[in-house]
């Protein structure tokens, strides 16, 4: 997709809900160098995020799913620059903060916040829980040691943890409790945006719940931003407002939830859609859509459409020219040549 | 803290390791307590042993000289006690003096990575290269003997291994999601190497100096006995062993062993003192290394 194309998208976006929208993520790109030989020369790269463009509008929950290193992570890193991208530009508040210097960036820290995936690493193993919390607030110079501990108190309380365990460490804490830390880490620092990194999913069932109810409530109280990253299905559906599903490095599909969950137009939305466990065994299950082969690599993906050596509905086109990202109805992003006649038997 | 707490616990579980702290204790409170255990004969000078006579052949254990003495006189026990300074001094001047050197470059290689990493690494590959006895005797023999070079020389050639080893585990930790959470975090990257990095990778070098403890004063024994580190008359024990290998076995026949102290005493010092730091290095690995900790 080229950069007039993503701006004509934007631009009826913006008309409508210019003021709305928080985070622009346009053209993002990251190659990671494929190094090899004495002398380490790069021999390749891999695409781990080719070409992404979405946006999330202010108080809203974008979902982000795909398969495991479909470069989803990836994404959610660059944009608070943990790692540095390859290109594309990141619009928070029409400020572009791949533009930004590493001291100029500072500034933004504390409104970007990320809740990381694994809440045993998460949490550094020889730090006081107090200390954990009020890193942040530390290196943003915010009050003193004494009002510092103040607000980690509150925030404890706020997501959950006995503020009596401030000063404990974090190996003495289980995997829902330590997430929640990790939480409250993220929003003492009162950031406007979150990314939720594959938050719950190395929980138990029923302490996702807890979490995802927690993210909700924190949600209204201060109306947080959320792109969440995640690879289950049902819990998406229950967080999101609008879901971005990606392929390989690609974007394939933006929709808001309803329409993605009852009329996906992109063939892979439906096989990903199709594979999501339903937990009743009564039901008959008919229209499960099977894959054939592996996710093909990064390094190397395929010519024209990057999911045609996969696709039931491939035609020669599709390993020639790579479908663009279009809007097909109000808000439903869609990039696959073939949408219509999905749209067909969906219905 | 409570890790501290910990860590001692368990290091007074295991009879071995009783034994090493024992042993490590006695010889620290010889080396504080020298000059009432063994007070000096030249007090403005306490590390030059006394002499009684200039004669070359040993004398045997007396209540003067409870040790006896050594070739030319020498009192040996106050050898071995003054000389428990000398070993202490040497380990942890140039331990201490490495571990600077060592931590500060394998920090900033595994931090920074790329080219950083290569040339820093690429320094210490250099300082590898060399032999480490043949690099230290001939870095003295450039700067001259003595106490103060030797623990230069083996500065030189000892702060590789702690570099190396600090890197492995910075590179180790790095990985883990708290160093990502703090750059999103935005601390500054000196605090993230005080507060995250080094915390958490210290400990194999700990294990590593305490067992170089050892061996470092073990090495500098050994330059002296070949006659390269303290001036003739010091109080260490390498020096000790040196005047007795005339000894070892009677020179001009008759009992084989009638000099036995001349050797006995300087060796199960030095035997014990090693013991002693292994058997503490040993139980720190075994408390430390397989993440027990936390």
């Amino acid at each position: 997709m080229t950069l007039a194309e993503v701006k004509s998208i934007q631009t009826t976006q913006n008309q409508s809900k210019n003021d709305q929208i928080l985070l622009e993520v346009k053209n993002l790109k990251k190659y990671f160098p494929i190094k090899a030989g004495v002398f380490r020369s790069t021999v390749g790269w891999v695409k781990a995020v080719d070409d992404v463009s979405f946006y999330i509008k202010k108080g809203e929950t974008l979902g982000l799913v795909g398969e495991s290193g479909c470069g989803k992570t990836t994404v959610g890193q660059t944009i608070l620059r943990l790692i540095e991208p390859t290109g594309g530009h990141v619009f928070y508040n029409n400020v572009d903060l791949f533009k930004l210097s590493k001291g100029q960036m500072k500034k933004y820290r504390s409104k970007l916040q990320m809740i990381f995936q694994d809440p045993y690493s998460s949490l550094d193993p020889r730090m006081r829980v107090k200390d954990i919390i009020a890193e942040g607030l530390k290196a943003a110079h915010i009050g003193n040691t004494k009002e510092r501990y103040e607000k980690v108190r509150d925030y404890m309380q706020r997501v959950g943890v006995s503020p009596t365990y401030m000063n404990r460490f974090p190996h003495e804490f289980s995997g829902g409790q330590r997430q929640r830390i990790g939480i409250a880490r993220a929003l003492v620092l009162n950031p406007e945006l979150i990314v939720a990194d594959e938050a719950v999913s190395a929980l138990d069932a029923s302490v996702q719940a807890q979490v995802l109810n927690l993210l909700d409530d924190l949600q209204q109280e201060f109306h947080l931003t959320y792109l969440f990253i995640a690879h289950n299905l049902s819990v998406v559906r229950h967080v999101s407002d609008r879901v971005v599903v990606m392929y390989l490095g690609k974007v394939v599909e933006i929709a808001n939830k309803h329409e993605i969950f009852s009329d996906p137009l992109h063939p892979y939305t439906k096989a990903l859609l199709s594979a999501n466990p339903i937990p009743d065994p009564t039901v008959k299950r008919k229209d499960r859509i099977i894959l054939q082969g592996d996710v093909p690599s990064p390094a190397n993906p395929p010519s024209g459409c990057r999911f045609h050596t996969r696709c039931w509905l491939a035609q020669p086109i599709c390993a020639q020219e790579e479908p663009k990202l279009e809007e097909v109805h109000p808000g439903h992003f869609v990039a696959c040549h073939f949408w219509k006649n999905l749209e067909d038997q969906n219905k | 803290m409570e890790g501290f707490v910990k860590v001692l616990r368990k290091m007074f579980r295991h009879p071995v390791s009783i034994a090493g702290i024992i042993l490590v204790l006695l010889f620290l409170s010889i080396a504080i307590f020298a000059p009432l255990l063994a007070p000096p004969a030249y007090p403005w000078n306490p590390y030059m042993m006394p002499q009684s006579g200039l004669s070359a052949v040993p004398q045997p254990p007396s209540p003067q000289h409870i040790f006896g003495t050594t070739q030319g006189q020498y009192d040996i026990y106050y050898g071995v006690i003054w000389g428990t300074r000398t070993a202490l001094e040497v380990g942890v001047v140039v331990i201490g003096l490495a571990l600077v050197i060592g931590i500060l470059i394998g920090t900033l290689a595994a931090y920074f990575g790329g080219w950083v990493d290569e040339l820093l690494m690429r320094i210490t590959d250099i300082f590898l290269a060399f032999p480490f006895f043949v690099g230290v005797i001939v870095v003295i023999t450039i700067i001259g003997p003595g106490i103060t070079n030797v623990m230069w020389a083996l500065v030189i050639f000892y702060w590789m291994t702690y570099a190396r080893l600090i890197r492995g585990s910075i590179l180790e930790v790095k990985e883990n999601q708290y160093v990502m959470a703090a750059v999103a975090l935005g601390t500054p990257g000196g605090r993230i190497i005080t507060r995250h990095l080094l915390p958490n990778s210290i400990y194999p070098v700990i294990i590593q100096a305490s067992m170089d403890m050892a061996t470092i004063p073990l090495t500098a024994a050994a330059l002296s006995f070949l006659g390269l580190g303290a001036p003739v008359g010091y109080a260490d024990w390498g020096q000790l062993a040196s005047f007795a290998r005339n000894w070892i076995i009677t020179p001009s026949g008759g009992n084989p062993f009638q000099y036995w102290y001349t050797i006995f005493f300087p060796s199960v010092t030095i035997v014990l003192y090693a013991l002693g730091w292994n058997l503490l290095g040993d139980t720190l690995r075994d408390i430390l290394d397989p993440r027990m900790l936390i």
